[in-house]
């Protein structure tokens, strides 16, 4: 089989080249495509990965219509990404590091974060974005491709501290591989050949910049070339495939032979359905058609027709889903919506110790909420 | 609460230069602790455009003093991810007027993960910059930008004015749980030499240091600063029998108030030094601070003398830049006479 042929029907570790089609195993219809190889899941792990897609695709509607309710602050939609998020996190071992962006609800989700504490931050309340102890994910990243050289720290230390079995993967869109971090960080994890793996989730929009007005690169993986590590394109809309590639990325950023660099640059070809965030209209800088062109491969159908084909989901085991995935979708926003937060809390956390200049400001404000009470301090914002 | 912590060790010392202090701080913190590593550009078989990782490579190897690509953005978002796996990194940059790339990794990230994460992850980091003027360096290589960083919750912002403080302190904020901006003036980098333990000991990142005692006028300043301050305090103490009490803050953020406002009490005149430009300064911030805790006890106007709000000059006319002994001696006479 030729490297091309190994492009178009299954994973290579080839360099990504210019002309490279992205890597698939599903079809749009989810038919596994001639000479493909499925990842090797079992039928309950392929159920549980059907079901996050779905929980993935249901949070999201939820998000957006509770932001349309004014029930939670601005929101960074996922639909059309779950698949790919879904995946690159089942790829990961729990002991592996996640770096995500706004918008990987999905994979924190499936990483170890609880439900409750995506919609915390959405609610005000700051600790929702406190880690356990056992879920290796940091807080999310707003600024843009910041966390490159983050996790490239985070890799390269584990590494000097002799945890090597643990890899790190950083999250970011297409968008970011015009900041100078996305330069820095595959910069950094080259020279220092750290294991790291980093998803571009090139969503072909960054707000309302298309991808062809942020880089004249043919593919965004090519560009791993420049940093002397690999770079792979998958269809990030194709679960299966974004798995198999992660996986792989993973395996080598861990445990490489002589001849290969830890790090990839995995390009996960993806869309953006709806609004980079709830306070943008996509309507306004793109045509309804590009987006209906993309669903047409949307990786939850995708998922459902392939288990349907193999036997593994039926309609009432979808329907078991569903019902469990709105339960559960429920809880958190009841215990959301139910949280509550203490104004000392602003002080907290700042420093290991609370300097005095702090605690002064903490009890002038607090004497102020005895004098006039916690209801006078809305005022301004009502 | 102002002293210089006692050494603990006190058998042995060596005459040190400031630069040679913090090299001496570095050597030690990594002799103790395998956790702490020295990054930058140009600080391994180099030893750092100053000389201030001088003979740490040949002595702990690539692995724990690490020569960077040229990236300042890389090197604290490194540190950042360094400190969060549970090394000490103590990162390099080689000048601060070059520490702007890496301003939104310290002040969005670094001062910022305990409180983001809600103290799930922490960044014991420390970032050194030489600063500051007066070695006739280009542009770009004699800023004094301490107030960026001292505005940034989370951070801590340290500036030595002698080489025994250079190395506590510097002991002290690898020690430190939370990321410490390490300010080292390097007007001063070779100006003095004094005993510098050879053993480990901290001065604490949270107390201010009375270097003259006086009565009549305070005067408060940092880093290189110190020196022409003193002077000016010897100079108007001998022909004008004014007696100033010098307050060498030592850490900028956060401030030691108790020290500030003591000194403030028992003079009730203030003179604010910086090389920094006036407005904005951490001038105003001092002068606010006692008027704030002790406006009763004030007897003349605060005096600010600083540098000008303006670009730092090319060398030719720094000298009327920064202030010298002769403006600071104006300064507290103005005070004084008030």
């Amino acid at each position: 089989m030729s490297a091309q042929e190994e492009a178009d029907h299954g994973v290579t570790s080839e360099p990504a080249r210019v002309d490279d089609e992205p890597i698939r195993i599903l079809d749009e219809d989810g038919t596994v495509l001639p000479g493909a190889e499925v990842p090797d899941l079992s039928a309950d792990e392929l159920l549980s990965m059907y079901e996050d897609v779905a929980l993935a695709r249901r949070f999201d509607q939820r998000a957006i219509s509770l932001q349309r309710q004014g029930r939670i602050a601005t929101y960074a939609p996922m639909t059309g990404q779950e698949g790919a998020q879904v995946a690159t996190s089942y790829a990961l071992e729990k002991r592996d590091w996640l770096f995500p962006t706004y918008r990987e609800h999905a994979a924190k989700y499936v990483h170890g974060m609880r439900l409750e504490s995506l919609l915390k931050p959405l609610r005000g309340h700051r600790d929702g974005y406190a880690i356990p102890d056992d879920v290796n994910v940091l807080p999310e990243y707003i600024p843009i491709a910041t966390q490159l050289p983050q996790a490239v720290g985070m890799a390269w230390g584990n590494e000097l501290q002799g945890r090597t079995d643990r890899a790190v993967l950083c999250h970011f869109g297409d968008g970011a591989t015009s900041e100078g971090d996305f330069h820095e960080g595959l910069n950094f994890a080259g020279v220092f050949d750290v294991p790291a793996v980093f998803v571009c989730n090139n969503n072909q929009w960054a707000i309302s910049v298309p991808r062809d007005r942020q880089t004249a690169s043919e593919t965004i993986a090519q560009k791993a070339q420049a940093y002397g590590i690999e770079g792979v394109r998958v269809d990030g809309l194709d679960p299966l495939a974004v798995y198999e590639v992660t996986r792989e990325a993973l395996k080598k950023a861990k445990n490489p032979t002589d001849d290969e660099r830890r790090p990839t640059l995995i390009e996960a070809v993806q869309y953006r359905y709806g609004a980079h965030t709830t306070a943008d209209d996509p309507s306004v800088y793109r045509e309804d058609d590009e987006a209906d062109a993309w669903r047409r491969k949307d990786p939850l159908d995708r998922l459902r027709n392939y288990l349907y084909s193999e036997g593994i989901l039926d309609e009432e085991r979808e329907a078991d889903i569903d019902e469990r995935i709105g339960a559960q979708i429920d809880d958190a926003i009841e215990a959301a919506e139910n949280a509550d937060a203490d104004p000392d809390s602003i002080f907290e956390h700042v420093y290991d110790e609370l300097p005095d200049r702090l605690r002064e400001q903490r009890d002038e404000l607090n004497a102020l909420r005895e004098k006039y009470g916690d209801d006078a301090f809305s005022e301004v914002l009502e | 609460m102002s002293s210089a912590t006692a050494p603990a060790a006190e058998t042995d010392a060596d005459r040190l230069t400031l630069v040679e202090a913090v090299r001496d701080g570095l050597y030690a913190e990594m002799s103790a602790d395998d956790r702490v590593v020295v990054l930058g550009e140009d600080v391994g078989k180099n030893g750092g455009v100053f000389r201030a990782t001088d003979g740490l490579y040949e002595e702990f190897g690539g692995d724990r003093v690490v020569d960077t690509p040229l990236a300042e953005s890389g090197i604290v978002g490194t540190a950042i991810g360094l400190a969060l796996s549970g090394m000490r990194p103590v990162a390099e940059i080689q000048f601060m007027g070059f520490s702007y790339p890496a301003f939104d990794q310290l002040v969005s990230h670094a001062a910022r993960f305990r409180s983001r994460s809600h103290g799930a992850y922490t960044v014991p980091m420390v970032v050194r910059m030489p600063y500051g003027g007066g070695i006739r360096a280009p542009e770009h290589h004699s800023e004094s930008t301490e107030t960026f960083f001292a505005h940034e919750p989370g951070l801590k912002v340290v500036s030595p004015s002698t080489p025994f403080d250079a190395k506590g302190l510097l002991t002290a904020a690898i020690r430190d749980p939370d990321p410490v901006v390490f300010l080292e003036p390097k007007l001063l980098y070779r100006a003095v030499r004094e005993d510098v333990p050879t053993g480990s000991y901290e001065v604490p990142l949270s107390d201010a240091a009375i270097r003259r005692e006086g009565s009549d006028v305070t005067v408060y300043t940092w880093g290189a600063m110190t020196r022409p301050t003193l002077i000016a305090a010897d100079n108007v103490a001998e022909e004008y029998g004014v007696d100033a009490e010098v307050v060498d803050l030592r850490t900028l953020s956060p401030l030691d108030v108790e020290t500030i406002v003591d000194s403030f009490e028992k003079t009730g005149r203030a003179v604010i030094v910086h090389e920094a430009p006036k407005s904005v300064g951490l001038g105003a911030e001092v002068a606010a601070t006692v008027q704030e805790h002790a406006l009763l006890y004030q007897e003349a106007p605060i005096k600010r003398v600083t540098g000008f709000d303006a670009p730092v000059p090319l060398h030719a006319l720094e000298d009327y830049y920064l202030p010298q002994a002769v403006r600071i001696q104006d300064g507290i006479l103005e005070t004084v006479d008030f």
